[in-house]
């Protein structure tokens, strides 16, 4: 049971990071209508940024500090290259970003070093935020922060503590998730917001400034993964492939959810972060499956490299085959309502 | 992305005129291709100033007289840039290549070097592996222009479950490890061995996960806790180690870690005062050796403020140097005839390369994650902690046989 509740509370923690960063992206691309490439090198550099505030001042001035850094980076970015791209269509604004997502990374590279940094969460997030207690005689039970180390040892008991650091992560990106609905359904720069998504010419001519909100957007968008890259980086690590690697995940994310939907991007970052918490976990391959299900195996289809992988084994790489399901199942993505 | 690190003109230049004469005052040259970049790049980096360190060493006082000198290449931990630095030590001349950060690396690098020789006799290049130990390059694999001066991974299994052995508290093991060659290998001899010598122990799971791409070790924590193993024996390096032993730790994993690579970098940081007396290493050295190997220790320490673990590369400019003297030449073939065989005094106790397959044979320990102390005070990464000895294998203890049938040119 506790290997249940850890392994769920693991997958969707990592699902709401994920949620953090494809906000922002899903937010733009159904703003601007420009997929930006550059949107986890906004993660990498909010990590790095994270990392100096903290060395200065502390954590927690960081992670207030490198959003807004971040985000006025990416307004600024908006403002300076991609309105004048704008006039020339999509792949200007989408090879644009592309680009930027290069100097970023040689950027990092200069100022930072091409190795991780050691950014270390504050001493508060330290410790497990909960211990989850097996006893012998199979109940469960539940403390706050850490537990004396003399229950743990006794016969029998399982001690499960969860990490602060990723319970901060879930509260954080729930917060954002209430803010975001709240300020796009409650509040008149949302009401401009989603207006100007669908009928741009008329709100400019209800006198709104369009471009600035589009700048606004963006920046606000870069903003969430300077957010996102703060809290990933000193919960993971700070280096200079982080943005690769969690770039090709968002992009799952934003797909699998339907382009454009931030309910579908939410919905796909908590299956995805769960899926592959839970793969881990399973050591079916083709074979064993096709041995359960009573079906004669020959010798040589055993050894075959490829039917005898586990679920566990391609856990990592699991979101690209999701994609590539949707794709072909359910090109708008599951809650898309665009046509792919 | 690839930097060479010297400008290297002279020395070719050198290098070509210098036949004529004996070998004493030539330049050596040793290509070094291992990462510099990435998740791996602090361990590459880190070895990358051992090479250079223990060159001007070597180069300061040999038997053979002659003057080492290291060109690095970043290969990404990329079989395929790594044949493309390869070439492009060729082209500036040099004649010595070494690596050892990834074993699909090192397995690429045989084929090159052995077709390479192949086609171009009078151009011969030796590599010379530090660190890649995959069993096949001594056994199925083996080659008579590759020397291996790391023990291998069925070496160092042999030596840890001859420890394991007198462990009552060891009843069920995990396996974690990474899926490519040298996570395979581990795996494999750790349950043989444990067959053999402890038909007791239960093997309660087993993972392959990919290299270096697992940023959160967490559910494969969850699942270790669920199968209710007392042991993890893990052949993971650099950050895929630093991270399981931070998950570990984070999740309220108690049980314990056997390993061969604790004493890298950002594991010492990872582990921190946690898992004292948990964590186990299997290698060729450890940080208390003391004697030479001590003092090349501190000094390192003072001059890179990193820590010095790669002893194989002082081992390995040991051997080389002894079979130029021996040779008389720095010319591949002649050394690598001389090298076969040879036995030296190194900072482990003799060590010899066998004929046979080329696998260097030496002496082990087993060292465990510790306060450090008076008597062993040596703290990796300003941690206060370290790795304390607790059992010395002699050479034959860890020797393994070898199917090795090797093509020897002429």
């Amino acid at each position: 049971m506790e290997f249940f509740i850890i392994s769920m509370l693991n997958g969707v923690s990592y699902g709401l990071l994920l949620f953090l960063l494809s906000s922002g992206l899903t937010l733009i691309f159904s703003m601007m209508g420009v997929l930006n490439f550059a949107h986890a090198s906004f993660y990498m550099l909010g990590a790095y940024i994270g990392y100096s505030v903290a060395q200065l001042v502390g954590f927690w001035p960081g992670l207030i500090v490198a959003p807004l850094v971040v985000g006025a980076l990416g307004a600024l970015f908006e403002r300076l290259t991609l309105r004048r791209v704008h006039k020339f269509g999509h792949v200007p604004e989408l090879l644009v970003t592309f680009g930027l997502s290069y100097i970023v990374l040689e950027l990092v590279q200069l100022i930072w070093g091409r190795t991780a940094v050691e950014f270390a969460p504050p001493e508060l997030l330290r410790g497990p935020a909960f211990t989850l207690v097996h006893h012998a005689n199979d109940t469960l039970e539940w403390f706050w922060g850490s537990v004396d180390g003399a229950v743990c040892a006794g016969q029998g008991v399982i001690c499960s503590p969860f990490p602060a650091t990723r319970g901060f992560m879930m509260l954080v990106a729930l917060l954002m998730l209430v803010s975001l609905w709240l300020l796009l359904t409650r509040t008149r720069i949302g009401l401009i917001i989603q207006a100007a998504l669908t009928h741009p010419e008329m709100v400019e001519s209800l006198g709104h400034n369009v471009p600035r909100v589009l700048m606004l957007v963006f920046g606000a968008g870069t903003g969430l993964a300077g957010l996102a890259g703060v809290i990933g980086g000193s919960t993971f690590v700070t280096e200079p492939n982080m943005a690769a690697t969690v770039g090709s995940v968002i992009f799952v994310v934003v797909v699998v959810g339907g382009m454009g939907s931030l309910s579908g991007a939410f919905l796909a970052s908590l299956l995805i972060g769960v899926i592959q918490t839970f793969a881990v976990g399973l050591d079916h391959s083709f074979v064993s499956v096709a041995q359960q299900l009573g079906m004669e195996v020959s010798d040589a289809m055993r050894e075959n490299s490829v039917l005898k992988l586990t679920l566990s084994q391609v856990a990592p790489i699991l979101p690209y085959l999701f994609l590539v399901l949707i794709l072909i199942f359910r090109p708008k993505g599951l809650l898309g309502t665009r046509e792919g | 992305m690839k930097f060479v690190l010297k400008s290297v003109a002279v020395a070719a230049l050198s290098l070509t005129l210098a036949s004529a004469f004996a070998q004493k005052g030539e330049t050596v040259k040793i290509a070094l291709i291992d990462p510099q970049t990435g998740l791996m790049g602090p361990v590459g980096m880190n070895q990358m100033r051992s090479w250079q360190f223990f060159a001007e060493k070597f180069s300061a006082s040999n038997p053979a007289g002659v003057k080492f000198e290291m060109v690095a290449f970043d290969n990404k931990l990329s079989p395929a840039e790594s044949l493309n630095a390869f070439k492009a030590a060729l082209d500036q001349g040099v004649r010595y290549i070494t690596q050892g950060n990834g074993s699909s690396v090192a397995g690429a690098l045989i084929d090159a070097v052995n077709k390479h020789n192949e086609r171009n006799p009078g151009k011969e290049v030796i590599f010379l592996n530090y660190a890649a130990v995959d069993p096949d390059f001594t056994n199925s694999k083996c080659s008579y222009w590759h020397f291996r001066f790391d023990a291998d991974t069925s070496m160092k299994m042999e030596a840890m479950t001859t420890f394991m052995k007198d462990q009552k508290d060891v009843k069920a093991v995990y396996l974690l490890n990474q899926n490519y060659s040298h996570g395979q290998q581990v795996a494999k001899f750790a349950k043989e061995n444990l067959a053999r010598k402890r038909p007791d122990v239960k093997v309660v799971g087993e993972d392959l996960h990919p290299l270096a791409q697992v940023r959160d070790f967490a559910p494969y924590i969850a699942k270790i806790k669920a199968s209710g193993a007392d042991t993890v024996i893990t052949g993971n390096w650099g950050s895929d180690l630093a991270l399981l032993i931070k998950a570990a730790n984070e999740g309220g994993y108690t049980g314990k870690f056997y390993t061969y690579y604790t004493g890298v970098t950002g594991t010492p940081t990872a582990l921190g005062t946690g898992g004292e007396g948990r964590v186990f290493q299997v290698a060729y050295q450890h940080y208390n050796m003391g004697g030479q190997m001590g003092k090349w220790a501190d000094e390192f320490k003072a001059r890179v403020k990193d820590d010095m673990y790669t002893g194989a590369i002082p081992t390995a400019f040991n051997v080389l140097s002894a079979a130029m003297a021996k040779a008389k030449s720095t010319d591949p073939v002649k050394v690598a005839a001389a090298m076969e065989g040879i036995k030296v005094n190194n900072f482990n106790g003799e060590v010899e390369m066998r004929k046979n397959d080329h696998q260097l044979q030496q002496p082990l320990y087993l060292t465990v994650w510790q306060k450090a102390d008076k008597k062993y005070p040596y703290s990796p990464e300003n941690t206060g902690m370290t790795l304390a000895p607790v059992k010395e294998f002699p050479s034959y203890v860890s020797s393994t046989p070898t199917s090795c049938e090797m093509k020897r040119p002429g």
